[in-house]
């Protein structure tokens, strides 16, 4: 189990926990990040900016500050 | 009167349905969190009057940012009849979630699954039959941007209407708004019976556009090469239209209303034609160029890429204490700077919210950009003239950034970023020239309140008392002229550009109004007299006086709506009028001590 921010760009991966306070939490399932869904980092934006994250059907951009709040097994 | 509400989350097209069925304009735009307030219009359904409102979008009834809270306060305040719930199909898979948390609220609802059209594309197969009978509910599928299902949509909805009896009880939702865990297994189990979707959905155009635009190093120089074209293009295609305007507008003049006012006495004479008419001609000439810019603007609204301008700047605009969204706000206000200041509430944290506001005002809106393109023809050469309007953007860019560095201190904030991104997608022609007449629209309501108004008072100012010469020193225009003198001469700015600097308080529109009132010309004869009475320094010095100071009253009015503080909204005038000094000061008087 590692946080999202660390995952490399390409790779696969299971949502396994997702450790946030509450509205993050929310906001984060309601954008299709739960426990057990597939995802995949697309791109990093340079100078350390957001991660372009494709969940199923949805892609989603985040801070890796935000990403380190979802853990995730590399498959 | 029976009440629909059209809810869904951001960015799945209630908007867009919302103008299909009412037949009214809401702002549309591949951006979740374009709709930020209450919009509603009567329709005609099933042979009764409805009331159709459109509300912002909400990812879960959880949330608590100012467009959230918008549909909160209405979902417990107000009693309705019926909710159309709208999903993306697409994205139907997360989307439910939604839709479930609202059937425990035991409304009247019929489900809409929108972007079919999407959804047919990317392969996604759903069962609506069956998933209406699971869900107990009526669904149907509809594309709200092309129109297909939407009669059937409608038919559903009348039926419901007619059939019920209570409208809802505002205060038991109340009640029923709290989580329920189980939604999450129960979305699960109806998406795996009644929806197909690919093992690998990816669309490929997207994909494709996504790896030039997103390109690591390479993204950021193509956003500024586009929009340097972008302008560039407007300039080219609108220069040519003002002129044409303009000399339809001059030819009206001599041929049809000189010869009607002819008898007239003087100052009649010169209220209608010197003042009224030369004023708003002045002005209107610029409608072309300004359709031309949102035609434009919606498409780039349209297309998705203003999210992808969001991942492209974040990391920078993360140094400044604000985050990509406030860079999309920032070109928003490019349009107009009242939608961008609304368009915050999507923040949540106060203090982002308020120091994206600070910054706002800052942004070269539609209104300035005419008087620039007014000043810029009058003294640069058509050479030059891409080159000086683009370093005002630049100018503008910069000016939004210093701000946000001096005060992010004072607004620190922990806001979290986390933002969808959509596919591209290109407006339908019916989409723009929507919004190309919204805008037209916009300016004549603009014109008819402030500009007619503005540019009488200007003319009365310049003709009074009428013991002196028109235009000179002794009118009261001249004596205001005077009394600013300390301030606006080590800027450059002369009496006559001080008048429209202070109408332009008000409205930027009124600022090349006033000054062919001001002057009694209008066209290429009132540019070739301010070429002949002030020279390209003076020039530059005013439009960055005219770009940097408070844009007009309505952004300050809204600043302090959206605020809900009015020393925050004096920080900004204040603010802004200061920096607007220095600003033109130092670029003033470098340019005189380098010789120019
Ligand atoms: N392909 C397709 N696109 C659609 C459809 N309906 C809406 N869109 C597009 O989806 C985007 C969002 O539409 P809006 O109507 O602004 O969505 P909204 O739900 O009002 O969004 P917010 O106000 O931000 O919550 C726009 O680019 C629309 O053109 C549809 O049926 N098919
Ligand atoms: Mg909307």
């Amino acid at each position: 189990m590692q946080p999202l921010s660390q995952l490399a760009t390409g790779q696969q991966a299971v949502i396994s926990a997702i450790e946030a306070e509450e509205s993050l939490f929310h906001r984060l399932s309601a954008l299709g990040f739960r426990v057990g869904k597939p995802l995949s980092i697309m791109r990093r934006a340079s100078f350390n900016g957001p991660l372009q994250v494709r969940l199923g059907t949805t892609d989603v951009i985040l801070r890796a500050s935000e990403a380190s709040h979802i853990k995730i097994n590399p498959i | 009167m029976k009440r629909i509400a059209l809810l869904g989350m951001p960015n799945t097209g209630k908007s867009t349905l919302f103008n299909r069925i009412s037949g009214a304009s809401a702002r549309v735009g591949n951006w979740p969190g374009i709709t930020v307030d209450l919009l509603s219009a009567k329709i005609l359904l099933g042979g009764h009057i409805a009331e159709l409102i459109d509300l912002p979008g909400i990812y879960d009834l959880h949330g608590f940012s100012e467009d959230e809270q918008v549909v909160r306060h209405f979902l417990t305040n107000n009693p309705f009849d019926l909710l159309i719930v709208l999903l993306n199909s697409t994205q139907i898979e997360r989307q439910l979630s939604l839709l479930l948390q609202l059937k425990k609220l035991g409304v009247p609802i019929v489900l809409v699954l929108n972007m079919a059209d999407e959804a047919r594309r990317a392969g996604i197969t759903i069962d609506t039959e069956n998933l209406a009978a699971a869900l107990a509910l009526p669904v149907i599928s509809i594309s709200a941007k092309y129109g297909e299902g939407l009669p059937k949509a409608l038919t559903t909805a009348a039926h419901i209407l007619n059939e019920q009896k209570a409208t809802t009880n505002p205060k038991s939702i109340n009640l029923l708004l709290q989580e329920e865990s189980l939604i999450e297994r129960e979305m699960e189990d109806l998406i795996q019976k009644h929806v197909q979707i690919p093992a690998t959905l990816t669309d490929y155009t997207t994909d494709k556009i996504d790896r030039i635009l997103l390109h690591k190093w390479l993204g950021l120089p193509m956003f500024f090469a586009a929009m340097f074209l972008l302008f560039q293009f407007i300039f080219t295609v609108g220069g040519p239209l003002q002129d044409g305007l303009a000399w339809v507008l001059d030819l009206v003049r001599s041929s049809m209303l000189e010869p009607l006012f002819s008898t007239s006495p003087e100052w009649l004479k010169g209220l209608m034609l010197d003042g009224i008419y030369n004023g708003i001609a002045t002005v209107a000439a610029f409608v072309p160029i300004i359709v031309l810019f949102f035609l434009v603007m919606s498409m780039v609204e349209d297309s998705g890429y203003l999210s992808r301008a969001a991942f492209l700047m974040d990391a920078l605009m993360a140094k400044m204490g604000l985050d990509g969204r406030g860079f999309v706000m920032m070109l928003m206000g490019f349009g107009c700077n009242v939608p961008a200041i609304m368009g915050t509430r999507i923040m949540r944290s106060r203090p982002m919210r308020l120091l994206t506001m600070l910054v706002i005002p800052f942004s070269l809106c539609s209104a300035r950009l005419q008087v620039f393109i007014f000043m810029i023809a009058a003294l640069f050469s058509t050479k030059h003239a891409p080159i000086v309007l683009f370093s005002l953007y630049v100018m503008s860019f910069l000016t939004m950034f210093l701000t946000a560095v001096l005060f992010q201190n004072q607004y620190k904030n922990s806001e979290p970023f986390i933002l969808e991104l959509p596919p591209y997608r290109f407006p339908t022609p019916r989409q723009i020239v929507l919004r190309g007449w919204q805008e037209v629209k916009h300016f004549l309501n603009r014109a008819s309140k402030f500009i007619i108004l503005g540019v009488i008072l200007v003319w009365l100012l310049t003709n009074f008392p009428s013991n002196v010469a028109p235009a000179s020193v002794g009118t009261y225009a001249g004596q205001i002229g005077v009394f600013f003198g300390p301030i606006l001469d080590p800027i450059g700015i002369n009496h006559e550009l001080a008048i429209a600097l202070i109408f332009g308080f008000v409205a930027k529109e009124i600022v090349i109004g006033a000054l062919a009132v001001i002057y009694g010309m209008q066209g290429d004869a009132l540019m070739s007299q301010i070429a002949g009475q002030i020279d390209w320094v003076q020039a530059m010095s005013f439009m960055l006086f005219t770009l940097i100071y408070t844009p007009c009253l309505s952004t300050i009015a809204t600043i302090r709506n959206e605020s809900k503080s009015t020393a925050f909204m004096w920080l900004s005038i204040a603010w802004s009028l200061g920096l607007a000094w220095i600003v033109s000061f130092v670029f003033y008087q470098g340019a005189r001590a380098l010789g120019y």
